[in-house]
């Protein structure tokens, strides 16, 4: 096919379209780029910006990045999941299948947006820190802030696609990326200045999951204490084998049409029920 | 050559058998429409022939391809309506349409497809604000957005009214003059009488009757019904050895001959001074043929 349009043109237009897409949905551009800056500002007023004792940094120097990291895994993991399971409910998965699109391009249209919209988000509050907060940012450690950004957006997008892969309906989810980000936030000091005083077992499954190897880091980069460029290889190797992992699984159990009696099914059966 | 080419095809989900042995045979620039109930298999025919469902037994081959293993190059020659409009609801008209036509290598222009299917004044509407009509129209319109060879309609007017519904013919046969061939679904006999070239009538997951819908269902097609109203008089004698009464006393005679038939019949009643209360004389309609071939049809 001489005329077939190229794989570079159709990944940019898709991921135009979803970047629309997130815009004109209120509720998700409500809850990614401005829920995480309204637990800032409120952190900042609730504890005052002053230094936090043992971390020789301001709060705001703390939780501008900390919740930079919410905005961006809410954008990556928790949008991608929610939106791609009930654009399967809806049955858009499976138009979509139905076109000369191949898949992988679509998917990729789906997480490049995710990640420009967290990229736009960590701006947003990282400006407002240096602007409004006096959050300092230091040149020497803008490359690993940089890169310690990309590879947890990237894993993180690979979770959202794998949790859109296993659940069942949008609602599920919703239900799901909640109950996973929001505790693991606190153990990994998303919302909580991590202290000495936490119990072990609550380390050990910080230490586990990725949300920690993103934030601390990333957090680090901010900090005046950091020697040197701020390289963490060993969070952002772990958090490549988490993303591989969450690709390969993804791969493996990626439905593009919602299960049987649940649902566009579920819908379809109503609305024969009326024609007959 | 045969654009769609199916031979014993099974579809089994779990210890259901959706669809048992159909064989089908569609050639270019036809329009063939799968005509049954709910739950008949029809969709499931359909789905498997787009590439949505895979097989359980049987030969399929659509375009030379077998559809559950295409990929880009068989999806660029087919065009796929949804029973369902699935669409993001945040783009527009125009939108959707562009972003859905760009994935084809050849591709109708958008301010002609909307035009073509009446949304002109919808271009630059959210999809969210549209009716269940004008839904379908879009839906349509993205099934035809890439020029393709082949278009599945899988109930394309369910939900329409009446007006809509004329208007989405109209679009088929603009389809069918273009030399498209079209494999369409439907509940309702008129829209495959007035669309179809072919009709296979489906019930329970096997072909019942097939033909143009004409002959559709052959002898009961040809037959005709001569019906009068009895009372107080037995049909005993009555020259014809088709006739049925019913408790109401309505006689219907199913007749091959019904010049001769109906000589006889108005010879015995004038013979006996019996009186032909609401004489009529007609040929079964093809609803009527339809439902007696699906089993929901009352003996008439």
């Amino acid at each position: 096919m001489p005329d077939r349009p190229s794989t570079f043109f159709l990944l940019w237009s898709q991921t135009k379209y979803q970047n629309k897409i997130f815009f004109r949905n209120p509720m998700a551009a409500f809850f990614t780029l401005f829920f995480p800056l309204m637990i800032f500002v409120v952190f900042s007023l609730v504890f005052g910006n002053q230094e936090i004792g043992y971390l020789g940094v301001t709060t705001a120097q703390y939780y501008a990045p900390s919740m930079a990291v919410f905005a961006a895994v809410s954008a990556t993991y928790t949008n991608l999941a929610v939106t791609t399971a009930y654009q399967r409910d809806r049955g858009i998965l499976k138009r979509v299948r139905g076109t000369p699109l191949p898949p992988a391009v679509y998917l990729g249209g789906k997480i490049i947006s995710a990640i420009m919209i967290a990229a736009m988000a960590v701006l947003i509050m990282m400006t407002i820190g240096v602007v409004f907060y006096g959050v300092q940012v230091y040149a020497s450690t803008l490359a690993s802030a940089a890169v310690t950004f990309i590879v947890g957006v990237a894993s993180f997008a690979a979770l959202g696609l794998l949790i859109a892969a296993v659940v069942s309906s949008g609602e599920s989810a919703t239900a799901v990326t909640n109950a996973t980000l929001l505790p693991l936030s606190f153990f990994s000091g998303v919302f909580i200045v991590p202290s000495d005083d936490a119990p072990a077992w609550l380390d050990a499954v910080a230490n586990f999951f990725p949300l920690k190897h993103f934030v601390e880091p990333f957090v680090a980069a901010f900090s005046p204490l950091t020697v040197g460029a701020g390289w963490d290889w060993g969070s952002l190797g772990y958090m490549v084998l988490w993303g591989v992992i969450a690709v390969v699984l993804a791969i493996r159990f990626f439905k593009w049409e919602a299960p049987v009696g649940r649902g566009g099914k579920s819908r379809r059966r109503k609305k024969d029920a009326t024609v007959t | 050559m045969a654009v769609i080419e199916v031979q014993g095809l099974v579809k089994h989900y779990g210890e259901v058998e959706a669809v048992c042995g159909v064989d089908l045979s569609i050639d270019a620039g036809e329009v063939f429409a799968l005509l049954g109930p709910n739950g008949a298999g029809k969709s499931t025919i359909v789905e498997i022939l787009e590439g949505h469902r895979a097989k359980t037994s049987g030969s399929v081959s659509v375009l030379g391809y077998d559809p559950a293993k295409a990929g880009r190059s068989y999806r660029e020659r087919i065009g796929i309506v949804l029973q369902e409009t699935a669409v993001e609801e945040q783009l527009t008209v125009k939108e959707a349409i562009d972003v859905y036509g760009s994935m084809y290598p050849k591709r109708r222009k958008t301010g002609e497809l909307i035009e073509l299917v009446g949304l002109g004044e919808k271009t630059d509407s959210r999809i969210k604000a549209l009716s269940g009509g004008q839904r379908r129209r879009l839906e349509l319109a993205l099934g035809i957005v890439g020029d393709p060879e082949l278009v599945f309609l899988d109930e394309p007017t369910t939900g329409f009214d009446p007006s809509a519904r004329r208007q989405a013919w109209s679009i088929v046969e603009n389809l069918t003059s273009l030399g498209k061939t079209v494999l369409l679904t439907a509940h309702y006999m008129d829209e495959a009488q007035y669309l179809a070239d072919r009709v296979a009538v489906i019930a329970k997951g096997q072909i019942v009757a097939e033909g143009t819908p004409d002959t559709l269902g052959g002898r009961e097609t040809a037959s005709t019904l001569i019906t009068f109203q009895m009372s107080g008089h037995s049909i005993e004698g009555l020259p014809s050895n088709e006739a049925t009464l019913s408790e109401n006393g309505r006689v219907t005679v199913r007749s091959m001959d019904p010049t001769g038939d109906l000589h006889r019949i108005t010879g015995w009643a004038i013979e006996r001074g019996v009186e032909l209360a609401g004489l009529s004389v007609t040929r079964p309609s093809l609803e009527d043929i339809y439902l007696e071939l699906i089993g929901e049809g009352t003996d008439a």
